[in-house]
């Protein structure tokens, strides 16, 4: 019998610094909360808006796949590798921490708002080499389908990371419907609504809504609303 | 009460920000080391409420300072801090220490 657990939009926690307004789907910084420590391995999920130009000075990591995917504007990244970039709109950028890495994340654009969702996932080794890449998401791919863009792979599609994760997107008509296979035996999928309106496992879910499933092979998906946009994080359950 | 909290990693750079961070809080000391030998110092001679085991301790180095450390101090609880800086430490303590 699948099992669910189900984060409303206005239950997430919130921080408002200015320039910076985040919502937490899970304990991060100063929002703790007992019952949202984490989904699986899936630790961290923050919806940030950054004001133009404004962003997170150089600080170091540890031990964490960190996951950052534009959902409006550009970040300016740069990192105690070497790596610098811009990661926009239709990018996903994967950063393996493992034995320390620092990093600064900037609002590429002084005169635009930078959305992003960043995503922290617990490794499946500590102390691996850190490492950086980032790609190109096929859009148009994600029509009326999940579309890979992370997986445990070099060689499958999309970013890889140090876990038995896959990550996929997709942005679906009204009335689209279909069943999402859980890639592992033992993970579960949090499903992260980006915008409209879905039905997953017979939960209506609103922009920002999260669900987790566990304990099934698999869900089922209805788009709602026209434009609805959807990441599923497929994790372990078990923490390494 | 203060909580006095031993941090234990091999980053230089990462060290010096947890410690930082554990004592920007007034309810929180923090003594932030990065060899074995001086994780085990400190709790022989110090009250260390709570272990945070930081970067870059391999497997075998972090069995025997569970051992070492538990020897001195029976029951003592130590935990793995992850993610190196801020995010995710308050959570992780007070989980710990609730």
């Amino acid at each position: 019998m699948s099992q669910f657990i189900l984060h409303k939009e206005n239950t997430r926690g919130h921080a408002n610094h200015g320039w910076l307004n985040a919502h937490h789907s899970f304990s991060f910084a100063n929002y703790y909360n007992p019952e949202r420590m984490h989904f699986g391995v899936l630790r961290v999920l923050n919806d940030d808006l950054i004001d133009g130009g404004m962003g997170f000075g150089s600080h170091p990591h540890d031990n964490m796949e960190i996951i950052t995917i534009p959902l409006a504007g550009a970040i300016a990244h740069k990192d105690s590798m070497g790596s610098s970039a811009i990661i926009k709109y239709g990018e996903i950028q994967v950063m393996s921490a493992g034995t320390g890495v620092s990093h600064s994340e900037y609002n590429a654009n002084a005169d635009e708002q930078l959305n992003l969702l960043q995503i922290w996932l617990f490794p499946n080794r500590k102390n691996v080499t850190p490492r950086y890449d980032q790609q190109s998401i096929d859009v148009a791919a994600s029509h009326n389908n999940f579309q890979q863009i992370l997986s445990p792979n070099a060689d499958d599609a999309g970013v890889w990371i140090h876990q038995d994760a896959w990550f996929s997107l997709g942005n679906f008509d009204e009335g689209f419907e279909t069943e999402y296979k859980i890639k592992k035996a033992g993970n579960g999928v949090y499903a992260f609504v980006i915008s409209g309106e879905v039905t997953i496992n017979g939960q209506v879910l609103s922009k920002r809504d999260g669900l987790g499933v566990w304990d099934t092979d698999s869900i089922s998906f209805k788009a709602n609303t026209a434009g609805a946009e959807v990441l599923l994080m497929d994790v372990p359950m078990e923490l390494n | 009460m203060q909580t006095t909290i031993l941090y234990i990693g091999r980053d230089t750079e990462i060290t010096v920000v947890m410690n930082r961070l554990l004592n920007a809080r007034p309810e929180w000391k923090g003594i932030c080391v990065c060899t074995d030998e001086e994780a085990a110092e400190i709790c022989e001679t110090q009250q260390i409420n709570l272990v945070l085991l930081g970067n870059g301790i391999d497997a075998e180095c972090e069995k025997a300072l569970r051992t070492k450390l538990t020897e001195l101090r029976p029951g003592l609880k130590i935990i793995q801090h992850y993610g190196g800086g801020s995010g995710l430490l308050y959570g992780e303590i007070m989980t710990a220490i609730s």
